[in-house]
């Protein structure tokens, strides 16, 4: 079985810090890491090889050159093989050209060793759409399932895979026919320690790094900008509310004139 | 491609059991004003079994026509079947911007239909608008890092998509007796051509936090210092009887499950009153409850954000202002069951 995983490089949103002044992003306070999500997919990759026994896991990244840097933490985690596509034409893709493009490095991927599942994250924490999952599913037309939680089942003879989808209220069990590409919600799993012999080879390893030239025929239009349906407008700070009504005084006189305003709504905080 | 074949504006029409989606209804509230702005129609497109029933609902929330696909191969959601109805559909009827609810379906949904169309789709979007004369669709969500919003356009295709919050635009007053044109389709779809099958849904009935159901909601930040510090803010949640939520950072940080966390990347809430209290206001956290019926904010620093979007802002320390307020609300409480008391 080969299981390709998709992993995006992102900043570090939780240590990220805004300059309140600018309202702007202080990137340099911004790390880069994989994408959380991401990571449970490369985990589940690796427990679903060391259930079946046996099989391979391969990891594709878009980004820029540094983003070998999320592949090897990928390797720390279980994977086989890493491939980045790096090329000036990805640069400002939207999901439409993010899916394209990655969708064309899998089938150059699958020509050496066809590929029985594609695992995405749910969502990656920066653009945060969750639209490329879908999206990669669409262009080498196998089905997608999201939000999964759970892979029941993997039934290698009939090629088949049972898994939990969540939903808002429970989960629905779907069956789906393999190739398929799932994404991942983070309580598929949990991130296991890794083996020292993991980590060695990740510090050593070398990820296959594929230009657009690399990848066969590509429609160069579908790409990055150009290839982009969507463009960004303009950027705003949305409008201030009115509302912003200052209590003042000293803190008991502050909470007894909010204890004015909020007694008004009585029936509502009586209901205990 | 000629824009003049691309008119009206639809809703993907997401159903459960019989019900239409909250979230759906909103999108009719929103479509209609970009309707009207467009002079068009305001169409929902309904996919399931046994769903056509719910067309006059459509109506009466501001459709002016509802497409039906109404066949036993859309009983449960799959993406498969349900991207090939709306596909039939949009290139059949050629609508100029078709609305999702952002939830797993109307995301999962739209994504594929972009794909195959193709076309640009924006994601989580939390204000619509359109240009009245181009029908250039306008959708704002907030901007990754600080607390801008970005529109994003989608110039040279049509239709333009877009998945919007739930819980942010709102539904109109349903007029009772609207009427509409209903329009029937059908597709010739083969078991065997989907790949993916629904075996069983469960529901799970361990009661979880739903956040998004409660009136009174007191959220704490970052700014409580600690999982202990933030004792103090399910203690004032008690209190008051309502339930608690959090931002992001709190929920990074291990004090309370994600379940909680309001957000761009959490719950969108409405509750009649909600307390931020040790929260900065960053714009992913706003969206998630800028429609809040009383916002109160707590926070030590005055020049934060937060104060932008409250109806009622106290400077202060939260170690300092919750406990009187707790105190005073116990007193206000017992004095409520005396004086009860007393007209008994
Ligand atoms: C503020 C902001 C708003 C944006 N809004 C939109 C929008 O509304 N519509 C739109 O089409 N684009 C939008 N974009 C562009 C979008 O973020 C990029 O196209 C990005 O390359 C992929 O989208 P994502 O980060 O949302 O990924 P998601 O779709 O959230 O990612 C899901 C999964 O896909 C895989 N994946 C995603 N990117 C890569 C990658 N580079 N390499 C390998 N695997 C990957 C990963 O498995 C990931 O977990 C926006 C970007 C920003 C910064
Ligand atoms: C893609 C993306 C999605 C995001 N989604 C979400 C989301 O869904 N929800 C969300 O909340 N955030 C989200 N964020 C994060 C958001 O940008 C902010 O970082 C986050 O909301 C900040 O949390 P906070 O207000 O608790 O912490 P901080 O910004 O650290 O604010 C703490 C506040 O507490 C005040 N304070 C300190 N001590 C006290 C005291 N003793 N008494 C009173 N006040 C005190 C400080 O003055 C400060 O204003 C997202 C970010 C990104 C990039």
């Amino acid at each position: 079985m080969h299981i390709v995983v998709c992993v995006k490089q992102v900043p570090d949103t939780k240590i990220i810090k805004i300059n309140p002044k600018t309202n702007t992003l202080d990137r340099r306070s911004a790390p880069a890491i994989l994408n959380p999500y991401d990571a449970h997919a490369v985990q589940e990759a690796v427990r679903l090889k060391s259930i079946l026994g046996r099989g391979k896991i391969s990891v594709l990244s878009m980004g820029p050159p540094q983003a070998t840097e999320v592949i090897k933490k990928c390797i720390e985690i279980g994977a086989d093989e890493g491939y980045l596509i790096s090329d000036r034409a990805f640069a400002g893709a939207d999901t439409l050209a993010t899916s394209y493009a990655l969708s064309k490095a899998l089938e150059k991927i699958a020509s050496v060793d066809p590929i029985d599942l594609v695992i995405c994250g749910k969502h990656a924490i920066d653009g945060d759409t969750g639209q490329v999952g879908p999206g990669i599913a669409r262009r080498l037309d196998i089905p997608p399932v999201t939000n999964v939680i759970e892979v029941s089942e993997v039934n290698s003879n009939d090629r088949t895979i049972v898994i939990k989808r969540k939903l808002s209220n429970g989960y629905e069990l779907v069956q789906a026919n393999m190739p398929c590409l799932l994404t991942v919600e983070k309580e598929i799993n949990k991130i296991e320690y890794s083996p020292l012999s993991n980590m060695l080879k990740a510090a050593r390893y070398k990820s296959h790094i594929w230009s657009v030239s690399d990848l066969g025929e590509v429609n160069i239009t579908q790409l990055g900008l150009k290839g982009s349906p969507t463009v960004v407008g303009k950027m705003f700070t949305p409008p201030k509310l009115e509302g912003g009504k200052m209590l003042d005084g000293t803190s008991d006189e502050q909470v007894s004139q909010l204890m004015e305003v909020l007694l008004e709504q009585k029936e509502l905080l009586n209901v205990k | 491609m000629d824009f003049q074949d691309y008119k009206d504006i639809w809703v993907f029409i997401e159903e459960k059991d019989g019900v239409i989606a909250p979230v759906s209804l909103e999108l009719l509230g929103a479509g209609r004003k970009l309707a009207d702005k467009r002079a068009s129609n305001l169409a929902g497109v309904l996919i399931g079994e046994n769903v056509k029933n719910l067309a006059s609902t459509i109506f009466e929330y501001g459709a002016d026509i509802v497409y039906v696909y109404d066949q036993p191969i859309f009983k449960h959601y799959r993406t498969e079947s349900f991207m090939k109805a709306l596909l039939d559909c949009s290139n059949k009827y050629k609508p100029e911007i078709i609305l999702y609810g952002a939830t797993s379906t109307g995301k999962d949904l739209a994504s594929a239909v972009a794909t195959d169309l193709p076309t640009g789709l924006t994601a989580d979007t939390t204000e619509l608008d359109v240009e009245e004369e181009t029908g250039l669709l306008l959708a704002s969500r907030p901007a990754f890092g600080g607390n801008i919003m970005a529109t994003i356009l989608c110039k040279k295709y049509r239709p333009q998509m877009a998945t919007v919050r739930a819980k942010v635009m709102k539904a109109l007053t349903p007029v009772r007796g609207r009427m509409g044109k209903v329009i029937e389709e059908n597709i010739a779809l083969a078991e065997e051509d989907i790949r993916t099958k629904v075996l069983e849904i469960v529901k799970e009935t361990t009661k979880k936090v739903r956040i998004d159901e409660a009136d009174i909601i007191v959220a704490g930040g970052k700014g409580l210092g600690s999982a202990e510090g933030f004792q103090i803010i399910h203690r004032l949640a008690e209190t008051l009887g309502g339930v608690v939520g959090a931002s992001r950072d709190v929920v990074e940080a291990g004090w309370v499950p994600h379940a909680h966390q309001v957000g761009q990347a959490g719950v969108t809430v409405t509750p009649k009153i909600y307390f931020a209290i040790g929260i900065s206001g960053a714009i992913q956290h706003i969206v998630g409850m800028k429609n809040s019926g009383l916002i109160i904010a707590i926070n030590k620093d005055s020049e934060a954000p937060i104060f932008e979007s409250c109806h009622y802002g106290i400077v202060g320390d939260a170690f300092e202002i919750v406990p009187i307020l707790i105190e005073e609300f116990k007193n206000a409480l017992t004095r409520e069951e005396v004086s009860h008391v007393r007209e008994v």
